[in-house]
């Protein structure tokens, strides 16, 4: 028989320190679903979803449910919506309502995909999806959107950083009477991966298969409880003991995704290595930084636990999946983890520290409530400094910024459920203005001289 | 299929005779049993065989954890594929 430790460190895992799998997502290609005619291209969407997508849900619960591991999130990514726009032309916004349509009709939590890729520039459909997001997320629930607007390979589409922050204000705007809740729906990403179970980012690039099965597994608060048992370990013992334990996570990431995939005839895609926080206390990717040994999230030494933390988390994880994708590193968004909005709430974190945290880590500025006053070029600003970080380390970054319209430094948003909620934090106000209105295209960097 | 059932709680007379009078009922093989007394609190651990089972084996755990509540322990009934994966390379 298995060990009765082993045994009992798995039920307390689940029990006391919220280990769950954070997403089952399946990926759905719609490229097939393109017509000329918006209206037939909808009803070919709609079909196909509720066709591959129908019984993701209750599969996703048995599994939940014979294996005891609680399944949190059942999300669907589809093909970036802007490629089927291309095809048929007309109002994008119709495609969000038939995504939402689905996505009640199936009952999974989120659908992702309502994106553009646009890091070299523009395509037909491209501009016209982008212009369409506000009025997309403020009349659907289910929906998130993603633009990625650089890649290492391309540079950065400075005319879409310039977009995107008049964008993100008017998605805010749109959304105003409901907390902003549009603007935690849309990131803008350089290098987005294809394959990203997570919300809002997820989408189902071109050189996926058909259909496919992607998995985010969660786990901070098993990580802490790990560390609480070394107290005096120094930072190898660290190291060794966030391998053993993502390790261990991973696993369980892997076995549900594997079982999800063999049940609903689909291809096993990627199981995704992250640290995914919830505002539930002792879930809290901060709180494991403050047991490394900070008094608070945010202190001077943070970037380097991150660093660490980051690492260890894949270094043990990819030896416990035989695929590993998607975003894969602990997050950090602030309204999300209980341990950040605490350290935001008493000033010890702020965005510029949030940024070098960014350098190290998955994904990027996450989460972040601005205030509503904030013009659209900083917003800008911000996407291309958070972009350019990415740029130059080949690495996947993101901004979601949150303006809290009406509302001041001081104040706080609530979202509720796993979006959570925060503090209005405060951005420099020196504008970036001319910089922004330059427009064009920021070079692809050299990919040696790496100093 | 195998599975591991746990039962956590403060100890008290006939915990063994419920969960395995419930194993009974449902037609589901007790293969090996371990459990420990822990200061006052009760541990048992329990691999099962439930091929045989006469329900589903979500309704099945879902009646045990119920059990359990009714006489205030935590029961979990769980596939034992999780911890051979969690802890065996």
């Amino acid at each position: 028989m298995i060990n009765t430790q082993d045994i009992l460190e798995t039920i307390s895992m689940i029990r006391s320190e919220h280990l769950d799998i954070r997403t089952v997502t399946m990926g759905i290609s719609l490229l097939d679903c393109a017509r000329s005619d918006i209206n037939e291209s909808c009803r070919k969407i709609y079909d196909k979803i509720a066709f591959r997508a129908e019984k993701l849900v209750k599969t996703s619960d048995d599994i939940a449910k014979e294996y005891g591991v609680p399944i949190i999130n059942k999300r669907i990514a589809v093909t970036p919506i802007a490629m089927l726009a291309a095809a048929s032309g007309g109002d994008p916004v119709k495609y969000a309502l038939a995504l939402e349509n689905a996505a009640q009709q199936v009952g999974v939590n989120f659908i992702g995909g309502y994106s553009a890729l646009v890091q070299k520039g523009f395509a037909g459909g491209d501009e016209e999806l982008i212009r369409s997001i506000p009025e997309a997320l403020a009349v659907t629930e289910h929906i998130c959107s993603s633009v990625n607007i650089g890649s290492t390979k391309a540079g950065i589409n400075m005319d879409a950083v310039k977009l995107m922050g008049d964008i993100v204000k008017q998605t805010a705007h749109a959304t105003a009477d409901r907390d902003c809740i549009g603007a935690a729906k849309l990131v803008v990403f350089c290098n987005a991966p294809d394959d990203n179970p997570f919300m809002a980012g997820a989408f189902h690039g071109a050189g996926e298969p058909d259909c496919v099965i992607n998995v985010g597994v969660s786990g901070p608060g098993v990580v802490k409880a790990a560390l609480e048992k070394i107290p005096e370990g120094d930072i190898t013992d660290v190291a060794d003991t966030i391998k053993k334990t993502a390790f261990k996570i991973t696993r369980v990431g892997q076995l549900a995704a594997y079982e999800a995939a063999k049940r609903l005839g689909v291809p096993f895609g990627i199981v995704d290595l992250s640290l995914a926080p919830t505002p539930a206390v002792g879930d809290s990717v901060a709180r494991i930084l403050e047991e490394i040994g900070l008094e608070n999230c945010g202190a001077h030494g943070t970037t380097a636990a991150l660093a660490l933390l980051n690492d260890a988390v894949k270094k043990g994880g990819t030896m416990a999946s035989s695929h590993v994708g998607g975003l894969s590193g602990a997050f950090i968004p602030v309204t999300e983890d209980e341990g950040m909005i605490a350290a935001a709430s008493a000033g010890h974190l702020c965005i510029e520290k949030l940024e070098a945290m960014t350098a190290v880590c998955s994904v990027g500025l996450d989460m972040i409530v601005v205030p509503g006053d904030t013009s659209p070029e900083v917003i800008s600003g911000v996407i291309a400094d958070e972009a350019a970080i990415g740029l130059i380390n080949y690495k996947t970054t993101a901004v979601r910024l949150i303006p809290a319209i009406g509302k001041r430094v001081g104040d706080t948003l609530n979202f509720g459920g796993l979006l959570g909620g925060g503090p209005v934090m405060r951005l420099n106000e020196s504008s970036p203005a001319k910089f922004i209105n330059r427009g064009g295209r920021l070079p692809a960097p050299l990919q040696s001289l790496r100093n | 299929m195998r599975a591991v059932i746990t039962v956590v709680g403060k100890d008290m007379v006939g915990i063994l005779a419920r969960v395995s009078a419930f194993c009974a009922e449902n037609n589901v093989n007790i293969i090996e049993v371990t459990q420990s007394i822990l200061q006052d609190m009760f541990c048992m651990i329990m691999l099962v065989d439930t091929r045989e089972c006469t329900r589903e084996f979500t309704d099945f755990a879902d009646l045990l954890a119920k059990l359990g509540e009714e006489n205030g322990l935590v029961i979990s009934a769980m596939h034992e594929e999780i911890f051979n994966t969690m802890h065996r390379i």
